[in-house]
C-alpha cells in the first residue's frame, strides 16, 4: 500500500518504452527519416534552430523526430546538447547587407534598389486545404532566374541619408553572452536582442500584438524584411585573416517607427531589429516590435507601464525552456508542502469555527 | 557515457560553480548570480541542486538523493540514476553513509555531520519574490537590509488568521544578516538549518543563483516575541514505524477517506522498522483511524 504512491525505477523505464513505441507509430506505416523532417518541415526545423540557439538542420530535424513533433520539447533537446559543446571562438559579425535574398520586401517604398523580391511566401495564399497534397505532393517546377549579385542596400540607409531616422550607432564592446553570464539588470540593448532572438515565438508575438493595440504603442512600418543567406567568417589567429566557415540562413527585420522627438532630439524616425536563424517572418518582426518598445527609455519616452516596455517582466519570461520547464515541475511530487498547507488549513478553519460559534452564542 | 565529462559538466563551468559556492559559502545566506548551464532535465525539476552536485561531486563521494524526503519518488530515482551514469559514483539510500545529499522540500531526520554535504534544490530562491517580483527591486533591499516589507506581510498573517499563514519556504535570518529562503521544506524542518554540522548548499538553475550555509551557521526562522515561530507537523504517529518525532505524509487509503500518516523520511522509518519499531498500520495491526 505505502509503495504503490511512490514511483519506481520500473515504472520510469516502463514509461520510456512506451513513449518510444507511441513516437513510432503504427509500424505498418513507413517511418519518417531526418532528411524528411529537414526538407519538408523546414520551417519547424528553422524554429527549432532559431530558439535552440544552434544553427544545425539535421540535427534539430533529429529533435523534431525524437520529440513527436513537440517544438519546445525539440528546443529543449537542442538546447541541452548544444551547452555540452566546446567554443572555438567567435565568428565575425555577419553582413546582411551582402545577403544573397531569396525574399526581401519593403512596406514603406513601392520600389528600391535591389527591387521588391517576394520569394516563398505563404502571404499571397488562399487558406484552402489543398486535398490534392493527401494523395501526391508532387509539385512543377517554379520558374527561376539567377539570383541577384552584389550588395542589397537597406532601405532605412536611404532614410539615414536624410537624417530622418536615428543614426545606428556604432558599438564596439564585445556584447555580453547571455549563455556564459547570468541575466542581470539591467541590460544593454545587444542583450536584449540576445534574447529575443532565442525567445519563445508565441510569447514575443503576443507582446508585439499588444503594443500595436495600444499598450505602449510605436507604430511601427516593415522598413524592409529579408530572408537569405549569409556567410559565416571567423579569424583564425595562426593565419592571420579570416576565412569563410560556412553560411547560414537569417531573417532580419527592420522597422521604421514613429518618434515625436524629444527635448534634444527633433522628431526622426527610430528603428526597431529583429534578426532570427532560419527563415521566421513572423518572429522576426515580432522581435523588433518588442525591441523598439524596449527602447523607450534611451529614446527618452514615456514608460506607460505596458508589458512591451518592461526589460525585466519580457527578458525573464520570454525564454521557453525555462517557462515550460518552471510550469510543468508543479507535475512533480508536493507532498511534503501540501501536507504542511492542509495542517495549516485545518487549524485556521478549526478556530474559524470555534469564533463563529462563539459569536453566534453571544 | 564516457562521451560526457565526469559528472556531465565540463571543468570549466565546474570551476564556475565552485566559485559562486565558494562566493556564497564566504557569504551565508548571499545569492551568488552563476551562469547556470541548460541541464538535459528541464528547469524547475532540480537543475540547480544537480549543477552544484556535478559541482562537488569526487569519484570517492557515495550519493544520496531524496525528494520528498523518499528515495524512491521519481524524479529522486531520475536524478540519482542520472549520476550513476555520468559519474559512475557509488549511490546510497542510507542517510549516515552518503557524503553527498542532494534533496528537494525536506532535510532528513537524522542529525547530519561534519563529512557530508546538503544540496538544496530551489525553485525560487528569493524569499521576497511574491512581495515584490522585480528582482532589481529585491536585490536593493537585501543590500540595504530593507527586510520591513516581509515582517508587515508577516503581520498582516496574524491579523488576518491568528497565526504566520507559511508553512514550507518559511524564511529565516541567517547571521543576523541576510533573509534567505529555505527551500520549500516544510517549517517543522527549520530548526535543522541552525548550527548544521553539514555544509548546505541551494542551487537554483533556472533562477541563476546559489547560496550557502557554512557549518554551524547561525539560523533562525524569522518571528515575532508574541507570536514566536513553531514547528509544527500532523499531530500523529508514523503509521508503520510509530514514530512521533518525524515529518508524516498523509496517505489516503481507501474510499471512503480513510486515512494513514506515515514518515515521509523514507531510510529513517525503514532503519526504525528494521530495528523492531511498529506502527499501528503495520501489517498485522488495525490501520489507524
Amino acid at each position: 500500500m505505502y509503495v504503490a504512491v511512490k514511483g519506481g525505477e520500473r515504472a520510469i523505464e516502463n514509461a520510456h518504452a512506451w513513449l518510444a513505441e507511441e513516437r513510432r507509430g503504427d509500424s505498418n506505416i513507413a517511418e519518417l527519416s531526418v532528411a524528411q523532417i529537414r526538407e519538408q518541415m523546414k520551417l519547424a526545423v528553422d524554429r527549432v534552430m532559431a530558439e535552440g540557439s544552434l544553427y544545425d538542420p539535421d540535427l534539430a530535424a533529429l529533435a523534431i523526430k525524437q520529440s513527436r513533433g513537440d517544438l519546445i520539447e525539440a528546443i529543449f533537446l537542442i538546447r541541452a546538447y548544444r551547452t555540452t559543446l566546446p567554443r572555438f571562438g567567435t565568428s565575425k559579425p555577419i553582413d546582411t547587407g551582402a545577403m544573397a535574398c531569396d525574399r526581401r520586401i519593403s512596406a514603406t517604398f513601392k520600389d528600391l534598389p535591389g527591387g521588391q523580391v517576394l520569394g516563398p511566401t505563404f502571404d499571397y495564399t488562399h487558406r484552402l486545404l489543398d486535398f490534392k497534397l493527401a494523395a501526391d505532393g508532387e509539385v512543377p517546377e517554379a520558374a527561376s532566374r539567377p539570383p541577384m549579385s552584389g550588395e542589397v542596400p537597406h532601405v532605412t540607409e536611404f532614410l539615414n541619408r536624410e537624417g530622418l531616422i536615428e543614426e545606428a550607432q556604432p558599438e564596439d564592446t564585445p556584447p555580453p553572452d547571455l549563455t556564459r553570464e547570468p541575466l542581470e539588470m539591467p541590460a544593454n540593448r545587444a542583450l536584449r536582442l540576445q534574447a529575443l532572438t532565442r525567445s519563445d515565438e508565441g510569447f514575443t508575438l503576443g507582446l508585439a500584438y499588444s503594443t500595436q493595440r495600444g499598450y505602449a504603442r510605436n507604430h511601427a512600418f516593415v522598413g524592409e524584411l529579408r530572408i537569405g543567406t549569409v556567410s559565416v567568417e571567423m579569424d583564425i589567429p595562426e593565419l592571420g585573416f579570416s576565412v569563410e566557415i560556412g553560411e547560414v540562413t537569417v531573417t532580419e527585420c527592420e522597422t521604421v517607427n514613429q518618434f515625436k522627438g524629444s527635448k534634444t532630439e527633433p522628431p526622426q524616425f527610430t528603428r526597431g531589429y529583429g534578426l532570427v536563424f532560419g527563415q521566421s517572418e513572423r518572429k522576426a518582426i515580432s522581435m523588433a516590435l518588442v525591441d523598439r518598445a524596449l527602447r523607450w527609455e534611451e529614446l527618452g519616452e514615456d514608460n506607460v507601464g505596458a508589458p512591451a516596455q518592461d526589460t525585466e517582466f519580457v527578458l525573464y519570461h520570454a525564454d521557453n525552456i525555462q517557462a515550460t520547464g518552471f510550469l510543468e515541475h508543479i507535475k512533480l511530487p508536493h507532498y511534503v508542502d501540501f501536507q504542511s498547507e492542509l495542517e495549516l488549513v485545518r487549524k485556521l478553519r478549526r478556530e474559524a469555527g470555534v469564533s463563529q460559534m462563539q459569536e453566534a452564542a453571544e | 557515457m564516457s562521451e560526457y565529462n565526469f559528472a556531465y559538466l565540463d571543468e570549466q563551468t565546474k570551476r564556475m560553480i565552485r566559485r559562486a559556492i565558494l562566493k556564497g559559502l564566504a557569504i551565508p545566506g548571499y545569492q551568488v548570480p552563476f551562469a547556470s548551464r541548460e541541464m538535459p532535465m528541464p528547469y524547475g525539476w532540480g537543475t540547480g541542486g544537480v549543477q552544484v552536485s556535478a559541482a562537488i561531486l569526487t569519484p570517492d563521494d557515495r550519493f544520496k538523493v531524496i525528494d520528498q524526503g523518499a528515495d524512491d519518488t521519481t524524479n529522486a530515482v531520475s536524478i540519482r540514476s542520472f549520476f550513476e551514469r555520468t559519474a559512475n559514483v557509488a549511490t546510497t539510500t542510507a542517510t549516515e553513509d552518503a557524503s553527498v545529499i542532494q534533496t528537494r522540500h525536506r532535510i532528513p531526520e537524522d542529525t547530519l555531520t561534519e563529512d557530508q554535504v546538503l544540496v538544496y534544490q530551489v525553485p525560487i530562491p528569493e524569499p521576497l519574490r511574491f512581495l515584490e517580483p522585480r528582482e532589481s527591486e529585491t536585490r536593493k533591499m537585501h543590500s540595504l537590509e530593507e527586510y520591513g516589507l516581509m515582517h508587515v506581510k508577516l503581520y498582516e498573517d496574524i491579523s488576518r488568521h491568528g497565526h504566520i499563514a507559511t508553512s514550507y519556504a518559511y524564511p529565516v535570518k541567517v547571521e543576523g544578516r541576510y533573509v534567505m529562503d529555505p527551500s520549500p521544506i516544510p517549517k517543522f524542518d527549520n530548526p535543522k538549518l541552525d548550527d548544521m554540522a553539514a555544509i548546505q548548499l541551494f542551487g537554483a538553475g533556472r533562477e541563476q543563483r546559489i547560496y550557502a550555509l557554512p557549518p554551524y551557521t547561525q539560523v533562525v526562522s524569522l518571528d515575532f516575541d508574541d507570536h514566536p515561530f513553531e514547528a509544527s507537523k500532523a499531530d500523529q504517529i508514523c503509521g508503520l514505524c510509530g514514530a512521533a518525532d518525524s515529518y508524516l505524509d498523509e496517505v489516503i487509503v481507501d474510499d471512503a477517506g480513510g486515512r494513514m500518516f506515515c514518515c515521509s523520511d523514507t531510510d529513517y522509518c525503514s532503519r526504525r522498522r528494521a530495528a523492531g519499531h511498529q506502527g499501528p498500520a503495520f501489517p498485522g495491526s488495525e490501520v489507524a483511524a
